[in-house]
């Protein structure tokens, strides 16, 4: 029987962890992702889990014990945000090519400068090529099945890959929601004893981790990583198939919101997701064939899946939360045009970028961009390819 | 009539934001009061930390710059190496300064760097809820050690000033508290003390400021007061650890 229970976002990932009882966790508080680490310290203090608590002096060396730790043959999970995540750059394509499957929530927020706390996705996209799976989550139910799953994806001999899973800051880290949770052995059942695939110190197969990768090996252990990220795409969804018969609850590539017959659709990650399904109900009670596709999984991308789903459409418009400053549209918007090249062609694609900094987004404002998506569908011509939405220009 | 007091021209007019009982406000008064004296705040720049004095920026009136957690002497050292005759002083708590920010003060003072640092340390992560500091005391309880800080598992405090007094590069290393009158008058001359060593071009200088966080340490202002006295100071021995002549 499934547990029903309200929790903000941060109380459903440390409870995850509390279920999951990793051997180790190493963090740095930073806002809005502090209460993770802290909830999940006072698990450990009053014995709830049997994990090594690292109260480190930085994210740099929070992903760096990390690093030593999974190396060492240890479940290894953390969280962060933002600068916190920009600090561990170097240590995440370290930890992703040495095939360390660390297990992070990263509570999407902007990155400085100027310096904010809020939500938006420029931390976690400017992490996308760093080698890690990336999980996005529209509410704490999600946030919570992903890190559950987020374990087995990682950890299985075919990936053997670090996974981030991303969720907004403070609209899900702090708001509280109903949730269903699963019942602790049975999240311990799923997730399984972790049996790292090579360790240090295993006297039947020493080796050293990391050392120096001249042009004669480099490249083809990069080529080795990216295979990793390809067999990522089916361990996923045998993990979410699993997952379902376990929950009910079903997980993909993305979610298809009302697509079914749709003309125009928004593409869009996270939090805002669930603004815009209510615009598409409204915009379906007036009769306009508006859908949503709301992309779980960024890394690995799913280029050909998604790029088939949005095939059929008139006018599709991305919404990026992070901006790329390559003047020619946002992260999301950049892959997904690429793969509607090969599988939408005749397609329409806009891009807004929105929200950044935690500006709100609203559902009138998300109602302009339908707007303009049913004028391109009725026109057939673009007037702006690359926008930003609720802006003072 | 005479005007016997008034707010420090190197404070702006806006209003601190910090809790009721907080000493961030005593200490940025110091500052100021010493900047005034000093008469340098036209060419005072000044680092701004991130934690609580995160708007340190918004209450010092001098040009401020803001840094990335813990990175305030980096920047201090930029600032100083090309306008060596400005007044370059870093605000910084035990989070930024003795956590995530090691690094950069140990270098600053390695080297020498001519810029001074005020150190607030109030034991505690207090921006972020209260989490446990590398300076939190053994048997301190805070959110991420809800049964006080254990030794076998955390570790020790660190004390900044004594580390930092070891390098030849620190010319001027004192540890003051600002728990009553008497403490916050030395603590000021320390602070003056520390800039006239900038001003005199001897090297890095420090005044690390014991502090208190009623509301994380979950006490009254004035029990917190009486607990930086009995609780810190023993730990945290006041006085100069460094002083070039």
């Amino acid at each position: 029987m499934a547990i029903k229970d309200k929790l903000s976002g941060n109380e459903a990932v440390a409870i995850a962890m509390r279920q999951i009882d990793p051997d180790v966790v190493a963090a740095f508080p930073i806002t809005p992702s502090t209460e993770v680490p802290q909830y999940f310290s006072q698990f450990v203090a009053n014995g709830q889990v049997h994990t090594e608590f690292v109260a480190v002096e930085s994210e740099h060396s929070a992903m760096s014990a990390c690093i030593g730790a999974e190396a060492a043959g240890a479940r290894t999970m953390t969280a962060t945000s933002s600068q916190g995540l920009a600090l561990m750059w170097e240590m995440l394509y370290i930890a992703a090519s040495l095939h360390l499957p660390i297990v992070m929530s990263v509570i999407n927020r902007a990155l400085s400068g100027p310096i904010n706390i809020h939500n938006d996705h420029s931390d976690s996209m400017g992490a996308r090529d760093s080698g890690w799976i990336q999980l996005y989550c529209e509410d704490n139910q999600e946030a919570y099945d992903n890190l559950i799953q987020a374990v087995r994806i990682a950890e299985h001999k075919d990936v053997q890959l670090p996974v981030m899973v991303c969720f907004d800051g403070f609209i899900t880290s702090h708001a509280v929601e109903n949730i269903e949770l699963i019942e602790d052995e049975k999240v311990k059942a799923f997730v399984g004893e972790y049996k790292p695939g090579y360790h240090l110190l295993n006297k039947d197969n020493p080796i050293a981790l990391g050392p120096l990768d001249m042009p004669a090996f480099y490249f083809e252990h990069k080529r080795a990583q990216a295979e990793c990220m390809q067999n990522a795409k089916k361990v996923i969804m045998e993990v979410a198939q699993e997952f379902e018969k376990l929950t009910g609850r079903k997980y993909g590539f993305f979610e298809e919101y009302r697509m079914d017959d749709a003309e125009v659709a928004v593409v869009v990650l996270n939090s805002t997701a669930g603004t815009a399904k209510t615009v598409v109900n409204e915009l379906r009670d007036q009769g306009i064939k508006a859908g949503l596709i709301k992309p779980r999984v960024f890394r690995p991308f799913p280029f050909e899946e998604i790029g088939k789903a949005l095939s059929g459409l008139k006018a599709v418009a991305v919404m990026d939360k992070a901006e790329s400053f390559s003047t020619a549209g946002g992260p999301l918007f950049a892959e997904i045009r690429s793969a509607m090249f090969d599988y939408a062609k005749d397609t329409k694609a806009i891009n807004y970028i929105y929200g950044l900094g935690g500006r709100d987004v609203r559902a009138d404002e998300i109602k302009l961009v339908y707007q303009d998506l049913i004028d391109i569908a009725r026109t057939g011509q673009v007037k702006s390819t690359f926008n930003y939405l609720g802006i003072r220009e | 009539m005479i005007k016997v007091f008034e707010r420090p021209k190197s404070l702006t007019d806006k209003p601190f934001h910090y809790c009721p009982g907080c000493t961030h406000g005593i200490v940025h008064r110091l500052v100021a009061e010493v900047m005034d004296e000093l008469n340098i705040r036209e060419r005072t720049v000044g680092v701004a930390p991130v934690g609580c004095a995160v708007f340190a920026y918004e209450y010092f009136n001098c040009d401020m710059q803001e840094a990335a957690h813990g990175r305030a002497p980096a920047v201090a050292t930029g600032i100083k190496r090309v306008l060596p005759d400005c007044v370059v002083f870093t605000y910084q708590g035990d989070g930024d300064l003795a956590a995530i920010g090691t690094a950069e003060i140990v270098h600053a003072a390695t080297r020498g760097e001519n810029i001074t640092t005020v150190f607030i340390n109030n034991a505690i992560y207090g921006m972020t809820g209260g989490q446990m500091a590398p300076t939190t005391l053994i048997g301190q309880v805070t959110a991420t050690t809800p049964y006080g800080r254990d030794k076998d598992r955390a570790g020790y405090p660190v004390r900044m000033s004594e580390m930092l007094a070891t390098l030849e590069g620190s010319a001027y290393i004192e540890r003051v508290s600002v728990h009553d009158i008497k403490h916050i008058t030395q603590a000021k001359k320390a602070v003056k003390k520390a800039f006239e060593t900038q001003l005199a071009g001897k090297g890095f200088s420090m005044v690390e400021v014991l502090s208190t966080c009623p509301t994380n340490w979950g006490m009254t202002p004035a029990e917190a007061l009486k607990w930086l006295e009995t609780n810190m100071i023993p730990y945290y021995p006041l006085g100069v650890k460094k002083e070039v002549e």
